[in-house]
């Protein structure tokens, strides 16, 4: 639905790396919100964008979105630098915004058609966008309802929709599900993969886990400003943490046996003790033939939450 | 022609809402005004004792270019506060538009396009009902179009500026009441400023309205002298352009930091 074969040819002798920055810093005022990140996000990839608040993500999107300026570094996006050709890159991103800003007194309709004026196109184009964006995103039967009533998964949907309205080569999704029930979830996921199969370059912030696992071919973690890790989700799995990981509760306030032998990392919570090995069921008989005796004990595959965890840390961030 | 083009984009936006959403305004836009001059032009003016400090003309006559301006100003005020905020902070049309090929500075001047034609509508309409009623002196009247409008923007661009720096709206109250309500009043709309203390006066020379009702009645009764005319419109053109350079400031500071 998306790409024409007219535009195989204006795309000829793209750039192939749709991002590219190096030592990129953000500062506001004293606050140094990024601190020198190199990041490359290649054509046709979904790239991620992990950290828990405060971590830069957003800061980031916004400078790769030509929204926000640089403090240092050296940025490109689509080949060209966003200080002197902003609008000329902006024309050709999808930008989905962590709070919907959808003008919720217009139509469904309305929203759609008037975002494609702001990129220039005739109101014949932005007409015909509007009809094939409103089945994509399945709100066809409420194209004519104002949005302020609609749930949440409908605005979402409606806010994807709308940033694709100019046939982006770079959608940026900021938290694209934060706030959604599991249903309006998997239906967006569904939606991202139809636009990663048509050729577009992703690049998602969040802080679901099994969201990046199932969209980013590669991410970074970005904690304090910094990149803490980088690669594919499996990589990021096999290079910070174990196959598997067992969990072992105890009663609060139980004094918690030492274990450190058992296992290749063994993470001390308050009631529990986190044994990443390579095999759980195993390692679990073998403490259970060493006299421990938990309350509860369950194994697991290792999963992006553990990386994260533990490039991160488990202090909570306000 | 490009910044031209962008910011017509945005004044579409607020069109197409103002199509599905204008008889929210219409009675403040619209009715108001009319009411206003109803009942002190028609009715308080059948009272009023025709003077040569008024120029001899009936009462009705001398307040309906004036009331033009003040009304414009009034429009231009409200215009200028909470609905940009919004955009900023609630509704957040700005923040999506400047994800687009649109720029701060555009998305200042669509805003402006926007709260200019209301003006003009509104005035026109209001000069029209004036004409009907008996208000109109002459055909110099229809100047009160054109200056109220320069009024209203000239008034409403700072104004528009000063918002885009605001995290909440409790400003507003004050300059509704401190600002623009003695500005409604004591400009020389309903009686000529030449009554006020003397001292009160340099601070009349300030305001917009002023200058406007000095235009707006000076066209319509015929007395406005050349010179005169340009300083007036040269001082309203004048709080036009700080009001906008400072606004594409701001809007800078607020969309793209």
């Amino acid at each position: 639905m998306r790409r024409e074969l007219s535009d195989l040819f204006v795309n000829v002798g793209r750039v192939e790396n749709l991002v590219e920055a190096k030592a990129l810093t953000k500062h506001f005022g004293s606050f140094e919100a990024v601190r020198g990140i190199d990041v490359e996000v290649r054509r046709g990839e979904a790239f991620g964008f992990l950290g828990p608040n405060g971590a830069g993500k957003s800061s980031t999107m916004r400078m790769i979105s030509c929204v926000s300026g640089r403090t240092g570094g050296d940025l490109k996006v689509l080949g060209m630098d966003p200080e002197r050709e902003g609008p000329k890159i902006r024309a050709r991103l999808g930008v989905v915004p962590q709070l919907d800003n959808l003008d919720t007194e217009l139509t469904v309709r309305q929203n759609l058609q008037i975002y494609g004026r702001y990129f220039g196109m005739s109101r014949q184009r932005c007409r015909e966008k509007a009809d094939e964006l409103l089945e994509f995103a399945q709100l066809a039967d409420r194209a004519d309802h104002e949005v302020e009533p609609l749930s949440g998964g409908m605005k979402r949907r409606l806010t994807i929709a709308r940033s694709l309205v100019n046939d982006p080569e770079l959608l940026l999704l900021d938290e694209p599900t934060t706030g959604l029930d599991p249903q309006a979830r998997h239906l967006l996921w569904d939606r991202l993969f139809r636009l990663k199969q048509d050729g577009v370059t992703l690049i998602i912030t969040t802080h679901y886990m099994d969201e990046a696992e199932q969209l980013c071919d590669r991410l970074v973690v970005m904690d304090g400003g910094r990149i803490a890790a980088e690669g594919s989700p499996s990589e990021l799995i096999g290079r910070y943490s174990t196959r598997e990981v067992l969990e072992l509760r105890f009663r609060p306030g139980a004094e918690k046996p030492d274990l450190e032998r058992f296992a290749e990392r063994v993470e001390v919570l308050p009631d529990r003790l986190l044994l990443y090995t390579v095999d759980g069921e195993q390692t679990l008989a073998t403490v259970h033939e060493h006299g421990v005796r938990p309350v509860q004990s369950l194994v697991r595959r290792s999963s992006l939450e553990d990386v994260f965890l533990r490039l991160t840390g488990r202090t909570l961030v306000d | 022609m490009q910044t031209l083009r962008a910011s017509w984009f945005g004044f579409e936006k607020t069109w197409t809402w103002y199509r599905r959403n204008w008889r929210a305004t219409a009675v403040s836009g619209f009715l108001t005004p009319v009411l206003f001059l109803v009942a002190l032009g028609l009715g308080f003016g059948s009272q009023v004792r025709s003077t040569a400090l008024i120029g001899g003309v009936p009462y009705l006559q001398y307040l309906a270019p004036a009331l033009a301006v003040v009304t414009a100003v009034q429009g231009a005020t409200f215009e200028a506060t909470y609905p940009v905020l919004s955009q900023f902070m609630w509704q957040k049309s700005f923040v999506a538009m400047v994800a687009t090929p649109i720029t701060p500075a555009q998305v200042l001047y669509s805003q402006m396009m926007w709260i200019g034609s209301q003006m003009l509508l509104r005035s026109v309409v209001f000069v029209g009902v004036a004409a009907v009623v008996g208000a109109a002196a002459g055909p110099g009247i229809l100047w009160a179009v054109l200056f109220a409008t320069l009024a209203g923007l000239a008034f409403s661009a700072p104004l528009v500026a000063y918002s885009a720096t605001l995290e909440k709206p409790e400003a507003f109250t004050n300059i509704f009441r401190f600002v623009m309500m003695p500005m409604t009043l004591f400009t020389g709309a309903f009686f000529p400023v030449s009554q006020l203390p003397q001292w009160l006066l340099p601070l009349v020379w300030l305001t917009p309205t002023w200058h406007g009702i000095e235009l707006s009645r000076g066209a319509a009764f015929g007395t406005l002298g050349l010179l005169p005319a340009l300083g007036h419109v040269a001082y309203l053109v004048a709080l036009i352009a700080l009001g906008m350079a400072l606004g594409v400031k701001f809007f800078h500071r607020r969309l793209a930091t």
